[in-house]
Parts: structure tokens; C-alpha cells; sequence
């Protein structure tokens, strides 16, 4: 290993125990000077209890607003290595599908051009570059659109959309999550590079309800597979469950239910289908003996955030059901109605969710011409911004 | 004003720009907003849209992250003249 500039004490710590450690990580790639000064950093941090990191400001690709994010270590005299440390955002491809010989291409751009360190993947999806200077970013940008690669969205703009993998390799996707999410990511190139929004603007695609992309807690848009017929049973394949004692089907399966709406009487399992909340819970605990339905498409939740600015909160039901088959026209004049209410009154840095809460669900839904529905109540009588008249 | 070009939407926009740079940071539904107030019928978000792009792409405005996405004066603009 490279001989270390700095003395790191504390974070030494961060690379005992069984886990993986990203102290370890970056020590192993500390060939650079700004690798070298970004571990001086990060312990002077542990040793102030603060950070000394700074980001914005005018700094990207030309024509872009998004795709890189400025960021400076208030100490750079002491710590020149980092006196500039941008982040770079490289749009995934969908369900983080790669051959190696890209990955490759990946890594030798960004050690060719930036500190070789890389975040595989930022919270939102992209792949995320670590570290580089201002003079780096248009030949960066150059290598990598020659790569086939372009940046993702940062700032206040429509953020790469992202998908779980989907029928690729699930069987339990009830759409294509692929094909929407390179659909939308085409579809909304002006939106992801040139921030015109008061805020980020999420949309994630998850194939079931386990939702493998944690789209109902970061999402402003949530697509999330679910089907409206019938869960497919395979009665034998429930006996052989029930036989290999492995799972008991009333404690495990039927009492775990969260609307109560199956039955095993020994020899069959029974679902009330009209009660089913098509939550996967089933699905998970057999998977060889249960499937989603076959009329399958998915549910349309809006305004989930992480807790950056106010507090967490999760979406909201807005469609329960649409077909979810190109070229996509539902989504897109959906879209296009949250996107022109939401711009034109949006409060700087308010996310959907939070322009939602500050309206009014009722006043945003005849805003953009959806008509109420008992699916976006969430508690019956804890929802008081719907008024039904009689 | 049938015939408004995004050209003419863009110049009006640079402007703005210019006249509230150093006082205040202006989103690019700021501009859009004041466009169509200026301009009226003859102007549209798409045109907005469109002369973003103008003044982007030749180099007099850029992005900027201040707590969210500004277009500002780009302080590498130099044009030959
Ligand atoms: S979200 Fe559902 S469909 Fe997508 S990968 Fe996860 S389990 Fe499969
Ligand atoms: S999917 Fe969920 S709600 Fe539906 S039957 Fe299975 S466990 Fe019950």
C-alpha cells in the first residue's frame, strides 16, 4: 500500500470489524495527492466534530446544468490535494446492467481524469465519480460521451430516473421497468440536464411491491408493479411447502397477511382476492407456489423525500392501477400537469410532496384534473383534505 | 407580436440577467414567468424554453448551484467583438 501523507488515527478505527470499510477503500487507491489530502480531511473532520467541505457555485459541462457538483475543503491551504473536489453524476444504464469491458471504460475515464474513487451508486442511482478539478470536467465529460455514457441530473432538475432489474432477471416484475425508465430518461433529456424545476424532481420504477429501488420513501414519482386479477396459486406446489416443514403456512404465510385475507385449511390455500393488497408478502414467503396475477401493470405514487430540508415523508397513492405499456402517454400527460402546477408555484427547494402538503391534496388533484379516490386516503378520517359531497 | 422569435425571447432574457446580476439570482421560471408577462400571448413556456437554450449554448449565461439552479452571468463569456 502507498506510503500515507497524513496521520489518521481516528478513522483507522473505521477499518476494524468484520464489515467492509470505506477508510480501507479509499487507503487502497491513496496513489493521488488528492486522495492523499481527502484522508487529511476526513480526519481533521473526526477530530473537529465538523465538516470542512463547500459545494455549488458555477461549476460544470457546457450547456449543462446538472451533472456535477462543486465541492471545495475550506482547508485547502492545508490540504491543496482538495482545494477543489467535484462530484461528477454518470447517468446508469437501466437496472445497473454493465459488461465488464464498461466498467473498465468507467474506471480508466475517472483515473485518467479524477481521483479513480467512485460511489457505485449514489442514493438516487447514478454512478457517482469522486473528486476531480474544474479543468477536468469537459475532457471527463468528453471521454465519457465518447464512451457512450452522459451525465446525470444534480440540482433543481428532473434527477436520472432509475429502475430495479426488473424482467430481466425477475420474474415478479409486472412491467417492464426497463424500457419505462430508458422511455422517461429519453423522453425528459431537456429536464435532467437543464434544472428548470424548484427542486429535484425523482422518479423511480420498481417491478413489485418489494420495491427493490426504495421508490415509495426517495421518489417524487413512484411506479410500482402491482396486478389486478388474481394471485396464481399452484395448490401442489402449497402442499410441498407445507410438507417440507420448513414453513408453517398459518403462522408464517396466512397470520402475516396484513388485510387477513387468506386461509389454509390443511390440504388448500384459499385468497379472497377482493382484499388482497397485493403487499407480496405470500409471494416472498413461496415463491414457487404463488405469483402475481396476470393482468399486471402498476400503481402511481407522488411525493416521497429523504430528509434533507423539513422531514421524511412517504408517497401518497395517486393512481391505484394503469397499464404500463409505451409509449407511456398516461405517464407522460401526468407528468406534464404536476410539472406545470408544481414549477409555476413552487416555493424555492420545495419538493412535490411538500407543495402538496402546503395546498392542499384536494386544491393539487383539481389542479391537474385527477378526481379523488378512497386509494389516496391513507387512514380513514385522518385525511381531511378531501371534502365528499353527498 | 404573431411572430416573437425565441432569438428575440433570448436577448430579452439576457437582459434580465444582466440587469439583476449582483442583486438577485433568477430561476429559470423566473424568466419564463416574465416573459410571458411581457410578451403575452405570443410567448409560451416552450419559446421560454427554447431561448434557455439560446443563451445557455453561446456561452452568455450558465448554471448556477446556490441552495438551488440559477442562470447567471457566465464570467467566462467573452465574445470576440
Ligand atoms: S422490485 Fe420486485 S420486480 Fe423489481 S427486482 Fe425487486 S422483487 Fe423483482
Ligand atoms: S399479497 Fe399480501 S395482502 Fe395479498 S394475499 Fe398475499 S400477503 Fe395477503
Amino acid at each position: 500500500m502507498t506510503e500515507l501523507k497524513h496521520q489518521t488515527p481516528l478513522i483507522d478505527e473505521l477499518e476494524k470489524g468484520p464489515w467492509p470499510s470505506f477508510v480501507k477503500e479509499i487507503k487502497k487507491s491513496a496513489k493521488s495527492a488528492a486522495v492523499q489530502d481527502l484522508l487529511g480531511v476526513l480526519e481533521r473532520s473526526y477530530e473537529e466534530k465538523r465538516g470542512h467541505w463547500k459545494h455549488g457555485g458555477i461549476v460544470g459541462v457546457h450547456g449543462y446544468g446538472g451533472g456535477v457538483i462543486g465541492r471545495y475543503t475550506d482547508l485547502a491551504d492545508e490540504f491543496p490535494g482538495v482545494a477543489e473536489f467535484h462530484t461528477m453524476r454518470i447517468n446508469q444504464p437501466s437496472g445497473w446492467f454493465y459488461t465488464s469491458k464498461a466498467l473498465r471504460t468507467l474506471s480508466d475515464i475517472w483515473e485518467k481524469h479524477g481521483s479513480g474513487l467512485t460511489n457505485m451508486h449514489g442514493s438516487t442511482g447514478d454512478i457517482v465519480f469522486l473528486g476531480t478539478t474544474t479543468p477536468e470536467l469537459e475532457p471527463t465529460f468528453k471521454d465519457l460521451t465518447d464512451a457512450g455514457f452522459d451525465l446525470g441530473g444534480s440540482g433543481s432538475d428532473m434527477r436520472t430516473p432509475s429502475c430495479c432489474c426488473g424482467p430481466a432477471r425477475c420474474e415478479w416484475a409486472c412491467y417492464d421497468t426497463l424500457n419505462f425508465v430508458y422511455d422517461m430518461t429519453q423522453t425528459y433529456q431537456d429536464e435532467l440536464h437543464r434544472p428548470a424545476f424548484p427542486y429535484k424532481f425523482k422518479i423511480k420504477a420498481a417491478g413489485c411491491a418489494n420495491d427493490c429501488v426504495a421508490a415509495i420513501a426517495r421518489a417524487d414519482m413512484s411506479v410500482i408493479g402491482t396486478w389486478r386479477d388474481n394471485i396464481q396459486i399452484d395448490q401442489p406446489a402449497v402442499k410441498e411447502y407445507a410438507e417440507s416443514g420448513k414453513l408453517d403456512l398459518q403462522k408464517d404465510v396466512c397470520d402475516r397477511c396484513p388485510t387477513k385475507c387468506m386461509s389454509w385449511n390443511g390440504k388448500a390455500l384459499s385468497i379472497d382476492n377482493s382484499n388482497c393488497v397485493k403487499c407480496m408478502h405470500c409471494i416472498n414467503a413461496m415463491p414457487k407456489a404463488l405469483s402475481p396475477g396476470k393482468d399486471r401493470g402498476a400503481t402511481i405514487l407522488i411525493g416521497a423525500k429523504a430528509p434533507i430540508i423539513g422531514g421524511a415523508l412517504l408517497s401518497s397513492v395517486f393512481v391505484p392501477f394503469i397499464k404500463v405499456e409505451p409509449p407511456y402517454d398516461d405517464f407522460k400527460e401526468l407528468i406534464a400537469a404536476i410539472w406545470d402546477l408544481w414549477a409555476e408555484n413552487g416555493k424555492n427547494r420545495e419538493r412535490v410532496g411538500e407543495f402538496i402538503q402546503r395546498i392542499g391534496l384536494g386544491n393539487f388533484l383539481e389542479q391537474i384534473g385527477l378526481e379523488p379516490i378512497p386509494e389516496m386516503i391513507s387512514h380513514p378520517r385522518a385525511n381531511p383534505y378531501i371534502f365528499y359531497e353527498a | 407580436m404573431e411572430d416573437l422569435s425565441v432569438e428575440k425571447v433570448a436577448e430579452t432574457m439576457y437582459g434580465m440577467v444582466k440587469d439583476y446580476h449582483g442583486k438577485k439570482n433568477l430561476k429559470a421560471t423566473d424568466l419564463t414567468k416574465a416573459m410571458i408577462e411581457q410578451f403575452g400571448e405570443a410567448c409560451d413556456k416552450q419559446k421560454c424554453k427554447e431561448a434557455i437554450r439560446v443563451i445557455i449554448d453561446d456561452g452568455r449565461c450558465t448554471y448556477s448551484y446556490v441552495g438551488g439552479s440559477y442562470i447567471v452571468l457566465n464570467p467566462d463569456y467573452h465574445p470576440a467583438s
